[in-house]
């Protein structure tokens, strides 16, 4: 094959088979989550999802893009055009590029680059400017209110995502992610290790709040700030606003299966990219599993939450597996669980405690 | 589309005020910590890497470092900079 193109030619098409493949694999797998998340959440409230497009309802996403795509586009009079445009493109572009540092499988990484998870850490907190971009592009003061608020949170819960992610570096001493996943063969997940189940909370909760999803979609609830900043979106922007969700739910997923359930470890019987796709696939079902079972937080409690607690446990869970890797065996263990429950213990009565301005309906002797 | 169907969206209202409103010094308080915060996040990366190399030397150094910033974010937290108010 390399004799019978010219240099140029080889590398051209040994970066765009990657490329294309996620192009067209990342939103037809985003577009059957969505058909996944309205029938899992369905069934959780006791009725059937989508049923009537196609078999089960397997055509419903394919509905779902003819609608957005002829919808008409509005764009409020006065508003920034320019940026009203430009938001919804820059916020599915980082989305997308996340899938190219993910191994799914041994050989199957787009970009095995060695800082990996500095990449996707970086990429993903793009979209917080995106978000922005598109509340004040609106020229609505509902959208701006929510941009502004969504741009609160996502700032909020990025530190404890960012320190929470570099425990597992630690202990690799590497951010490539195939190197990550080779460090777990053999069954050795980091889930197991007290730091590792810990940081998979922590990643886990605050990898919920990075992607808007409940018990932290505030900013986009329908009973709350009308529709936040994607108010004045309609058709294929509000499509492509919808898109990046999903996208970035699968992408934090992955990570979570890469960084703690060992990635495409699995034994041999199947192929190492369906036990990428199974772990994930788990991930995802939990994801959605919370969606449709805890009620969502209030913006004073979500801002709270992570910087009162979120923030000092992850830098627990740093120093508690800084602990586990100099202490190998029983008393490492116990050390790093010690101070991460007692961080956390300490944090949220610390933050939990009744204060008389609002309302705690939770302490009855108030 | 018409002059209605271009009018931003007020719960079926005509718009009060401009929609550039001014926004509260919260925002600005929380964007401030969250860049020292970053940082302070950006900086573990490289020690996350060579802390196997570095030991207990370089354990006791990023926990100096570690324990200026949570000084400083006790700091706030006792002023009232983390509180969200209505």
């Amino acid at each position: 094959m390399g004799r019978l193109m010219p240099g140029w030619l080889l590398t051209l098409v040994q970066l765009a088979i990657p490329m294309v493949l996620i192009l067209v694999l990342a939103p037809v797998g985003m577009m059957y989550l969505t058909w996944l998340e309205r029938k899992v959440i369905a069934r959780i409230q006791d009725r059937f999802g989508p049923n009537r497009v196609g078999p089960y309802g397997l055509l419903q996403p394919v509905a779902d893009g003819i609608k957005m795509l002829t919808k008409e586009d509005l764009v409020p009079e006065g508003a920034d055009r320019f940026c009203h445009l430009l938001a919804p493109i820059l916020i599915v572009v980082p989305a997308l590029v996340l899938f190219t540092v993910l191994p799914f499988g041994r050989n199957l990484v787009a970009a095995p680059l060695a800082t990996g998870l500095l990449f996707f850490v970086a990429v993903g907190a793009t979209e917080t400017l995106a978000i922005f971009m598109a509340g004040w592009g609106s020229r609505n003061k509902f959208s701006l209110l929510g941009a502004v608020r969504t741009a609160a949170q996502l700032i909020a819960y990025e530190v404890p995502l960012v320190i929470s992610l570099a425990v597992v570096p630690m202990i690799v001493g590497s951010l490539n992610l195939v190197e990550i996943v080779r460090a777990q063969e053999g069954f050795q997940w980091f889930l197991f290790t007290p730091w590792g189940f810990f940081g998979f909370l922590l990643v886990m909760v605050a990898g919920l709040a990075e992607v808007n999803r409940t018990p932290f979609d505030l900013p986009e609830a329908e009973s709350e700030i009308v529709a936040g900043f994607h108010t004045e979106y309609s058709g294929m922007k509000f499509a492509l606003f919808y898109m990046a969700e999903f996208l970035s739910a699968l992408a934090i997923s992955a990570l979570l299966a890469v960084l703690f359930l060992g990635g495409w470890d699995g034994p041999g019987l199947l192929p190492d990219w369906i036990w990428m796709g199974a772990k994930t696939f788990l991930m995802i079902f939990a994801m959605i599993w919370i969606r449709g079972t805890w009620p969502r937080f209030r913006i004073d409690q979500l801002m709270g939450f992570a910087w009162k607690v979120l923030l000092p446990v992850s830098l627990a869970n740093l120093f508690g597996a800084a602990l586990w890797s100099l202490w190998p065996g029983f008393g490492g263990n116990l050390a790093s669980l010690g101070l991460v429950g007692a961080v956390f213990l300490g944090t949220t009565h610390l933050w939990l405690r009744p204060r008389p301005h609002l309302p705690t309906h939770w302490v009855e002797n108030c | 589309p018409g002059p209605t169907k271009g009018e931003p969206y007020e719960c079926g209202m005509e718009t009060i005020g401009d929609a550039w409103v001014q926004f509260r010094i919260q925002y600005y308080v929380f964007a401030i910590l969250f860049v020292v915060f970053d940082v302070e996040a950006l900086f573990l990366f490289p020690w996350a890497v060579i802390f196997k190399q570095a030991g207990i030397a370089g354990l006791v150094a990023m926990g100096v470092f570690l324990g200026v910033l949570g000084l400083g974010l006790i700091y706030a937290w006792q002023e009232g900079a983390l509180e969200w108010e209505d």
